[in-house]
Parts: structure tokens; sequence; C-alpha cells
């Protein structure tokens, strides 16, 4: 497993694909944070960082989907799944290894945004003036959401040897399952089951640790929602055994 | 037996690609794995390497059973697939190394160097593997297959795609290789099985055919060329079966 890790890791590095995600990341929610005058914290006229972690869930929808894509896709096409899986290996290795270390490149485009924190903490009018508690919850959060979207997109990359389907398929059920349940419990006819529905959507839980409460419940959601897709993704790596 | 084989077969929906097979290799012979396209020599080997699951009868690599105990049969295993993927955007020497990783070998330095020597990869050991030619690809897949040193080498089709000069030196290495090791070759060129096969098995549509010695089996057949052995075995059959 670590060897899978690893590999792939130097594969994100050595390749255009970590150093594109970081700055496109960085780029994206720097203008969004400080230049864009909608959003802008400085505009805003509170010291938080909402609006960064309002956002943060949409970019990572398109971003993450594009860091997985390849990851089983690829190894599939070009054979070099039957190379990697006729190794003493088990499908659990693999499937954990590729999981970890894309979730490694994106903490690793979180992480620079420390000082966004940093910026804010020093320009409240009283200096140190944040609410740290749901920042600390925030980041987690998004981590967390990380985790989930990354679940899902090898899961996409599992499914083909094609990699704009896995991507297409990727930022769909991201969007599906972060905010597509959440608007679709608001529908009248589904009354009856809003709440269920809106429970099962990302964004519920997500606000939920935003608030930097961080509840047992939220936290198995997101770990049993990994947990789920890199099982789903597992079973279709299978699939050549049925 | 490193290597035993009792009625093996493999459907894929409808069609059989191996029908109830049974053989034998030991260590020290090279076994050579003969068949038309089609044959079932590439789904025997996927399912020796625990790549896919067999639809009935059993495989045993080493004492162990593909099923019960894959992991020790893949740490048993070095197989070169047919087609030989690689990694191409990966460097020689660090595809290796992520074979070593993977085996957690001793020594990964020295294991890589004896292996690119062994291998004749010294020249392009520092390149990337998508820009080598066919013929030192071919060496990187073979090399990454004896890399963790296994009791048990399964390789799919060798020598395709290599220049005269390399195809003998890879066939000595086969031959080398073979006097320790249990190794299992599939090939379309008789050349080859004569210049380094001991034992010979024909396979076609999925049945063997032929499963002998390379001398008895020539002596069997009055002498014919191993070409014309092939020709017999196979064509004939398959006219039978059609007909």
């Amino acid at each position: 497993m670590l060897a899978i890790l690893y590999k792939e890791i130097t594969g994100f590095f050595s390749s255009l694909v970590a150093y594109i995600t970081i700055t496109a990341f960085l780029t994206v929610t720097g203008l969004f944070l400080w230049i864009f005058p909608e959003s802008s914290i400085l505009n805003y006229g509170y010291a938080g960082m909402e609006s960064f972690f309002n956002i943060a869930p949409y970019i990572f929808m398109f971003l993450i989907p594009a860091i997985t894509m390849r990851s089983l896709a690829e190894e599939r096409k070009d054979g070099t799944f039957e190379l990697l899986a006729t190794r003493p290996v088990t499908d659990w290795d693999i499937v954990s290894g590729k999981f970890l270390a894309s979730l490694a490149i994106v903490i690793l485009t979180i992480v620079p945004t420390f000082i966004y924190y940093i910026s804010v903490y020093q320009l409240g009018v009283i200096k140190g003036n944040v609410d740290t508690g749901a920042v600390i919850g925030s980041y987690l959060g998004l981590m967390l959401l990380g985790g989930a979207f990354v679940s899902i997109g090898l899961f996409a990359s599992s499914i083909g040897r094609n990699q704009i389907i896995a991507f297409t398929v990727a930022v769909f059920l991201c969007f599906l399952s972060f905010s597509g349940l959440d608007s679709l419990s608001q529908l009248l006819a589904l009354q009856q089951v809003n709440t269920y529905l809106a429970a099962l959507g990302i964004s519920q839980h997500y606000q939920s640790i935003s608030r930097g409460v961080l509840d047992t419940r939220d936290l198995i959601y997101f770990l049993s929602f990994i947990g789920l897709f890199l099982l789903f993704t597992k079973t279709i790596l299978g699939g050549r055994k049925w | 037996m490193s290597i035993s084989v009792s009625t093996l077969s493999k459907s894929y929906g409808r069609q059989k690609a191996i029908d109830g097979i049974s053989f034998e290799a030991s260590a020290g012979k090279v076994l050579g794995f003969l068949g038309t396209n089609g044959a079932g020599k590439s789904t025997t080997m996927k399912v020796l390497t625990c790549f896919i699951p067999q639809t009935s009868g059993s495989a045993n690599v080493c004492g162990f059973d593909v099923n019960l105990h894959p992991m020790e049969v893949k740490r048993n295993i070095g197989y070169l697939p047919e087609h030989n993927p690689l990694y191409l955007e990966m460097y020689v020497k660090e595809a290796l190394g992520f074979i070593c990783d993977i085996h957690q070998v001793n020594d990964k330095q020295k294991r890589i160097n004896e292996v690119i020597d062994l291998t004749g990869l010294g020249d392009e050991q520092f390149k990337k593997i998508g820009a080598l030619s066919k013929g030192y690809r071919q060496r990187v897949g073979l090399a990454q297959a004896i890399l963790p040193d296994p009791k048990v080498l399964i390789l799919d089709e060798p020598t395709s795609g290599l220049d005269p000069n390399q195809v003998v030196g890879i066939r000595k290495l086969i031959k080398e290789l073979g006097k320790t090791k249990t190794l299992v070759l599939s090939t379309h060129i008789m050349q080859e099985v004569e210049a380094v096969c001991d034992q010979v098995i024909i396979i076609n549509n999925g049945k063997i055919v032929a499963d002998d010695s390379l001398g008895s089996l020539k002596a069997s057949h009055h002498g014919k060329t191993l070409e014309d052995i092939f020709i017999e075995l196979t064509n004939g059959r398959r006219e039978f079966g059609q007909g």
C-alpha cells in the first residue's frame, strides 16, 4: 500500500498535476476572497472566512475529479492494472493507496490557505478578532469534504477506461451529493422526506462542522460516505473476477 | 511440482477460452506454451497469476492454490503480461524501484543494478520508459518480472517486437534463468521453442493437443519439423471441429 501511495504522489509531482491543481485553487480562492468585490473580505466588513469556505466546495467539485480521473482509468487503459494486480498486493491496497495519494494532494492545496486566516487575523479592527474555532472546524470540514469527493472521483475512475467519462461522472456525483440533494429536499412534492434527503447530502454536514462544533454524527457521516465509495471502487475492480 | 494445473477451465460468457486442461511444470525446465491466436495461452497465464479466476478446476503454484492463497502465489511469480504494459511516464530505475518496494526487496539498489546488468539495460537506465524503443521496453518488462527473484517465471510472448540481436540476447537470458527457475513462456515462433524449451505444450481451441518433451514430441512424429507438427495438430483439429 505504501509503495503505491509513494508512486502515486511521485507521479503527481513529476507531472504537472500537483502544481497546476495547487496554483489553480489558490488563484481562484484568492480572487474570490481578496479581489472580487462581491465576495471580498475587505468589502464584506466582517473578519471571517465564510466566503472562502462557501466557494471552496464548488472549486473542489471540478478540481478533485480532475486529480482522480486518471488514477484507475489510465491503469486499465494502458493495461498496467494487470501489472499491479498480479503483484503481491490486494485490491484494497491499490484503492487505499490511490485514495490517500489524491487526498494528500487535496490537503496540500488547502494548507497554503492558512495564510488567508493569518491575514484576516491581522486585519481585524481588534487584532485577532476571528472565530478561530469556526475556522478550525471549517478546515476539518473541508478536508472531510475533500475526502468524500476523492472517493467519488476514484469510483468514477474505476468504472471505465475513459478519463473524460470518469471526470464527468465524478463532477456530476459530487454536485449531486453536495448541493443536489439539498436542493431536491426543498421540492414541495418531497416534503415528507425532505429532512432525510437533506441529511443524505454533504452540504448539511459540511455546514454543521463549519460552525466549529464537531458532532460525531457528521464525522460518522463523512467516514461512512468515503468508506462506501471506496467499497464500490474495490467491488468494481474485483469485477474482472466475476 | 512448482506449477500443477488440473482440469482447468475458463469461460468468458458462453465462450470457453480454456477447456479442462491439465499439466505440470517443474524447476530447471523451460516450458513452451504454443498455440494459435486465441487458443487460450494468455488466459491460462492470467489464471496462474491470480489476475482472473478459473471457472472450474484447480491451479497450484509452488504448492499454493491460486484462489485460496493468492498473495503467496503472487509473491512467487514473476509475470510479463502480453503487450508488456509499462508506466511510460516513469524512469527505468524509478519503475524498478517501485516493483522493489511492492515486493519489499532488501538492498534495493544492489538488486536493481544486478537486474539492469542481466537484461542489458545499462545504456538506457537513466531514460524515461516512454522514450525507449520497443526492444528496450520489453527488457524493462522482463527486468520487472525477474526483479524479486521469483521461483516461477511466466512470460507471455517475451520476444515479440525484438530485433534478431536482441532476440538472441533475451533467449540466452531465458535459458540461463530456466536452469534454476520454473519458466513458462508462450510464443508463436517455432525456432524459439527449439532454441530454449525443454518441454512443449501445444494448445488448440482451449484444449491441450500435445504435452511432451521436445525430443520425444519430434520422435513420435517421425522426425518432422516442429512447425509441421504444430500445423498438423492445430489445423487438423480445427477442420475436424468445424466439420
